[in-house]
């Protein structure tokens, strides 16, 4: 499978601390990523170096199509193709969640499209789908507001499907969530990777095994190991840093 | 399925403005001359709170420098009437500053449509300015505010140091006639507020349409998380500025309508008080509703003429309490507070709620 996303070299600092250092890594096409480590191990800046909302001080991160996304700024990488969902729910309160969808749904935003077009009857189907694909067609003339937080995280999930692009970055998309809620974004997740690569950060050890292709544990900011589920949770420096004793003893077990 | 209702808000929201326009246009036949030429500011600053409305209602930016905008609108209008009530000679405070000739800079405003033209013109431009600056640097929130409000100083004491361009404190004034109709008739009063009434009216279109388009989706989407909004493609600079431009354009119109009424403009309407005030009017009727923003002016400004020609003393407190009142036990208006009992209402009368099917995540 060819890579969508090539990151090489990459650091990111804050004031001479290094939360991403020197990080080189791929995610491939249609492929389920997971980034894993413990706390401050740089995991969702990396995400934000890669939807631009940091700038890196080294290195750089190729799209498919060749151009270097740290270069650009945050509406520019969307069109690109790469869709970012934060790690507290945000979605819009204030619109119905179908004018939420519609928001996302639509290719060109510039000023004047917002004001002189309509959504095209394709788009139309698209958020339909969508919409039934998250379980909100119903629901879609209330305001998020109304809805539970499970359903917030879907939604934010589907204004991005809509969106069709060809990265989704996913920051801790089961925090919060009960086992069945999860469940049901883990059969989410595999049902967007047909159309799109994921990227998930997660805590969520459960969730992982359950969803992930390919698993890349940072620590410190740097790639501790990379590959299936399977081999990074044998490696010992793995469980060392990361999964901890209690997960060392269950392994043992 | 039965929420589709929510669709037609749109009508429903017409009925008020009905009925607005409707009292706004028989009002003069109950109202003295004088009441209704006062009826008429009012639907000056309606305009004017309109504006407000889509700027800080919608997108969620306090503007508090909104005075300037509605000063400059007006100081344009001013330049032309008092050029035409001075016939081509040079106007009385030039004279009296010890000018000998007519500033470069209101030669246009002798003719009548450049200067209507320049109200709307030149707060847009400004806006442009200060707002591509401001929101391309994410200045926002209260930063945003101070900042407005550092503008409407600049502007009160530019023109009250200007003495000879733009009159000084005193502001510009003694007007005689508009479009060669003498400001003193009855009637040309009356033209004047059907003129704004019609105004108020084109302007509450040209917001809903703004509102209504996907625009407003927009506007909406940066004022709940402007974060989002960009991740979500958009880039809010753009949006901000556009909602900035448009209601520094409303509020010039605003003070252009409101001088030929009042007769008078000076840089105290620029300043930082007036400016709030504007925005109370916006709090108190409703913000983020369009006919609250219209009501909010017009029913705050009566109750001031009201309650200041009694005791003239209390207006201050008496606004002040009811902002506070409005801002703790009704955060989104009079509108907002009667949209709920509506519904409480109706929720009463089917007193039933049909929950949509929640596990209906994965599909088919």
């Amino acid at each position: 499978m060819s890579p969508v996303l090539e990151i090489n070299d990459l650091t990111v600092s804050f004031d001479g601390f290094k939360a991403v250092n020197n990080l080189s890594t791929a995610v491939k096409k249609g492929d389920i990523h997971f980034f894993i480590g413990p706390n401050g191990a740089g995991k969702t800046t990396l995400l934000d170096a890669i939807c631009g909302r940091v700038k890196p001080a080294a290195g750089n991160i190729i799209f498919r199509d060749g151009s270097d996304v740290t270069k650009l700024s945050e509406h520019e990488i969307v069109e690109l193709g790469i869709g970012r969902k934060f790690q507290v729910p945000s979605v819009f309160n204030g619109i119905t969640i179908y004018e939420n969808m519609e928001l996302a749904a639509v290719k060109v935003r510039s000023l004047y499209s917002s004001l002189f077009t309509r959504l095209t009857k394709e788009q139309n189907e698209r958020i339909k789908a969508v919409l039934n694909t998250i379980g909100l067609y119903e629901d879609r003339y209330n305001f998020p507001a109304k809805l539970s937080h499970g359903q917030k995280q879907w939604l934010e999930i589907g204004m991005l499907l809509v969106q069709q692009p060809e990265i989704m970055l996913l920051d801790e998309p089961v925090a919060g969530m009960g086992r069945k809620e999860t469940e049901k974004t883990g059969e989410l997740l595999r049902q967007i990777s047909r159309q799109c690569s994921v990227v998930v950060v997660e805590h969520d050890m459960e969730f992982v095994r359950e969803c992930a292709n390919t698993v890349t544990v940072l620590h410190e900011g740097a790639l501790l190991d990379e590959g299936d589920m399977e081999s990074v949770q044998k490696n010992p420096k793995v469980i060392e840093v990361y999964l901890g004793r209690g997960e060392r003893e269950r392994l043992e077990e | 399925m039965k929420q589709i209702g929510n669709l037609n808000k749109a009508g429903k929201n017409n009925i008020t403005i009905i009925i607005i326009m409707f009292l706004l246009c028989i009002a003069p036949v109950f109202l003295s001359d004088f009441r209704t030429n006062l009826l008429g500011k009012f639907v000056a600053f309606a305009i004017l709170a309109l504006g407000i409305d889509l700027i800080w209602g919608y997108t969620g930016i306090l503007s508090l420098g909104h005075g300037v905008y509605f000063g400059i609108g007006a100081y344009c209008m001013a330049m032309y009437l008092k050029l035409e009530a001075d016939g081509g000679k040079l106007p009385d405070f030039m004279s009296w500053s010890g000018r000998e000739t007519l500033p470069w800079f209101w030669k246009p405003f002798e003719i009548a449509p450049v200067a209507v033209l320049m109200a709307l013109v030149l707060p847009t431009l400004i806006a442009l300015i200060i707002g591509y600056l401001t929101f391309k640097n994410r200045i926002k929130g209260v930063y945003f505010s101070i900042l407005t409000q550092a503008l409407s100083i600049i502007f009160v004491v530019l023109f009250v140091g200007q003495q000879e361009f733009t009159g000084g404190t005193n502001g510009i004034t003694n007007f005689k006639t508009i479009f060669h109709f003498s400001l003193a008739s009855g009637s040309t009063k009356l033209w004047l507020y059907y003129i704004s009434v019609v105004l108020l009216l084109l302007a509450f279109f040209f917001c809903k349409f703004i509102i209504n388009r996907r625009v407003g989706k927009v506007l909406i989407a940066i004022r709940d998380g402007e974060n989002r909004a960009r991740f979500s493609g958009y880039n809010p600079t753009i949006y901000k500025v556009f909602v900035y431009c448009i209601s520094a354009a409303l509020a010039g119109l605003a003070g252009a309508v409101y001088v030929p009424q009042v007769g008078i403009i000076s840089p105290a309407e620029m300043g930082i008080v007036p400016s709030i005030e504007m925005v109370i009017w916006v709090a108190i009727g409703g913000r983020g509703s369009l006919n609250g923003a219209i009501i909010g002016a017009i029913l705050v400004n009566l109750m001031k003429s009201g309650v200041s020609e009694k005791f003239p003393a209390v207006w201050s407190y008496f606004i002040g309490i009811a902002f506070v009142v409005v801002v703790i036990f009704m955060p989104s208006g009079l509108v907002g507070a009667f949209n709920k009992l509506k519904s409480k209402l109706k929720s009463i009368k089917i007193n039933k709620s049909a929950k949509p099917a929640e596990d209906k995540i994965l599909m088919e």
